[in-house]
Parts: structure tokens; C-alpha cells; sequence
């Protein structure tokens, strides 16, 4: 865990209530946060230089878990560093403060999410689908969701 | 003024020469005419456009048949190639550009994913064309070769010879 880049472990330092581990594996850094934190923390990174949002997407891990892992991507072009920002949100209830108004990047990638997980993302701007047909109903990518579909 | 001279056209009425033309049916004449300028439409979904893009380069040739002029408008073709595999998401995409098409028209369907959704049997992909068009000719592979498209499209040109015109 020594070799943490510096922003981090400063962000880490500041945040130490939002920011509940920091990991690193095969050169891939992992912070992973609490939910009502998701905009401070995103804040706080795009001041730090991570001004390019890669993606957003979520993880349902199995169909026993009853959350979600939502990972924002994001790169710094100053530093050249990659960092991942996890969170969990519960499947029940799956909702998560949009990011819209730090990165206009994570629009689509929100709309997308929604799409096939269902996480709602409060204070998008316009959370519709955006790759499924018209008119489908569910959400694929969820693992109670038949992978041939409901035909 | 200088005069013109007009150019007498032949005679052929007192002619011993075979005088040019031949006797046949109207379905004949009509579906030679046909199935010899068969114009596809500009259309491919996935990897079986490649394939169908490969047939109609230099190396398979499918000019040699009279296939090659792929219309970019579907008002101008008479056959749709289904190459690759149907989305849901594209399946009304397809069905509009089929139903564009002026008749007499014809359907291939290339590939296993046109076929019957291939290897795809999933929420997202059409399980096979004939649910949404009428599939005259079924080409199967992954993707088929364009030598198996070309007996394909041979095999069509067959049906077509067959058609009732009036």
C-alpha cells in the first residue's frame, strides 16, 4: 500500500469519513467510497486534475448480493493517472447523486447505467433509456434478468 | 445551303438474312430480364457484410452475374442481402428499408445470425429475419464464404425464373 499516488492519500486524508479504502492491484488504484459522498469526492478529484471522465458503469456481482458496485473512471492527462471510484448502492433502492454537474461526459454514460442496471441517478438532466429498443421493460444486465430475454 | 444527306436505313423486308428476334413467353422474357440485373440494397448489420463486401470486390466478382449495382436507396433495389446479425434495436430499421422496396422484391438471409439469431440467443438480438420478412433463400455460416453467398444468390436467381409474371 506504499506506493498510493500522493493525490490520493491527500484525498484520503481530507475525506477520511467519505472514503472507506483505497486499493491497489496490478497497477490499477481503487478508492472506493460511501454513496452520499459520490459528489464531494468527484468534486475534489476534478480539482485535484482528473479532468477526463473514461466511463461509468455498474457491477452486479451474483444474484445473492443485494447491491450494486457503481465505478466511475477517471484520468488525469497532468498527472497520467488512471484512478477507479467505486461505490455500492443497494438493489432495492438503487440511487446515486447524477455526476452530470461535474463531468458533462457522464450524461450518456448515466442514461446507460440506468438502462441496464435501473440505478437512478438524481439530478440528470434527462435519465431516459439509451440503448435498449423502445418500449423494452427491464433492466439486462441485472443478474435476476433472463439472459435470452422475456420473450 | 449545302444539302443533307440522310442516311437510307436497311430494308430487311426482301432480306434472306435472319431478320433479329426470337419467339418466348412474356414470363420468360420478363424474369431473364430480372433475375439477370438483380440490384441489392446497400445494407449490412455485422461481420457477414464483410463477407458480402468481399463478394462484390474484384477478387469474387459478383458483377459476373449481374448482381454488383448495390443501390444506396432502397427504392432502387429489388433484393436485400441480411447480412450479419438483427438487433431488436435495428429490426424496425430493417423492416422500414424492406418495406421501401418496390415489388417484385427479394430477401437473402445471410449468415446464422439472419438465419435464426445464431450463437445470439439473447435479449438483444432478433431470433432470425423470417420473423420480421419473408426469407426467400437461407445462406448458413459464420459467416458464410462468398462463394456460398454467390449459390446463395444462384439459388434465388432459380426461384425468380419460376415467377408468374401476369
Amino acid at each position: 500500500m506504499g506506493d498510493i499516488p500522493e493525490t490520493v492519500s491527500q484525498l484520503k486524508n481530507k475525506h477520511p469519513e467519505a472514503i472507506s479504502d483505497v486499493n491497489r492491484f496490478r497497477d490499477e488504484f481503487t478508492v472506493l467510497i460511501k454513496p452520499d459522498a459520490v459528489i464531494d469526492i468527484c468534486s475534489a478529484l476534478k480539482e485535484d486534475g482528473f479532468l477526463m471522465l473514461n466511463d461509468i458503469t455498474a457491477v452486479h456481482p451474483s444474484i445473492e448480493t443485494d447491491f450494486f458496485f457503481v465505478a466511475y473512471h477517471v484520468f488525469s492527462q497532468k498527472m497520467n493517472l488512471r484512478l477507479r471510484v467505486k461505490t455500492k448502492v443497494p438493489v432495492d433502492n438503487p440511487e446515486l447523486p447524477s455526476v452530470t454537474g461535474v463531468w458533462r461526459a457522464a450524461d450518456w454514460y448515466e442514461r446507460e447505467t440506468y438502462d441496464l442496471f435501473g440505478i437512478r441517478f438524481i439530478g440528470h438532466p434527462n435519465l431516459v433509456r439509451i440503448l435498449t429498443p423502445d418500449g423494452f421493460e427491464g433492466f439486462p444486465l441485472r443478474k435476476d434478468f433472463p439472459v435470452e430475454g422475456r420473450r | 445551303m449545302e444539302k443533307v444527306e440522310v442516311p437510307v436505313h436497311r430494308d430487311y423486308s426482301s432480306s434472306t438474312e435472319p431478320s433479329g428476334f426470337v419467339l418466348t413467353t412474356l414470363a420468360e422474357a420478363v424474369n431473364w430480364a430480372r433475375k439477370n440485373s438483380i440490384f441489392p440494397v446497400t445494407f449490412g448489420t455485422a461481420c457477414c457484410a464483410i463477407e458480402m463486401m468481399g463478394a462484390a470486390m474484384a477478387r469474387f466478382d459478383i458483377a459476373r452475374f449481374g448482381w454488383e449495382v448495390f443501390r444506396p436507396s432502397p427504392r432502387q433495389a429489388d433484393l436485400m442481402i441480411l447480412s450479419g446479425t438483427i438487433t431488436n434495436k435495428m429490426a424496425p430499421v430493417m423492416k422500414t428499408i424492406y418495406d421501401q422496396m418496390p415489388d417484385p422484391k427479394w430477401v437473402v438471409a445471410m449468415g446464422a445470425c439472419a438465419c435464426t439469431g445464431g450463437v445470439f440467443d439473447s435479449y438483444a438480438v432478433l431470433q432470425g429475419a423470417d420473423r420480421i420478412v419473408p426469407v426467400d433463400i437461407y445462406v448458413p455460416g459464420c459467416p458464410p464464404r462468398p462463394e456460398a453467398l454467390i449459390d446463395g444468390i444462384l439459388k434465388l436467381q432459380e426461384k425468380m425464373g419460376k415467377a408468374v409474371v401476369l
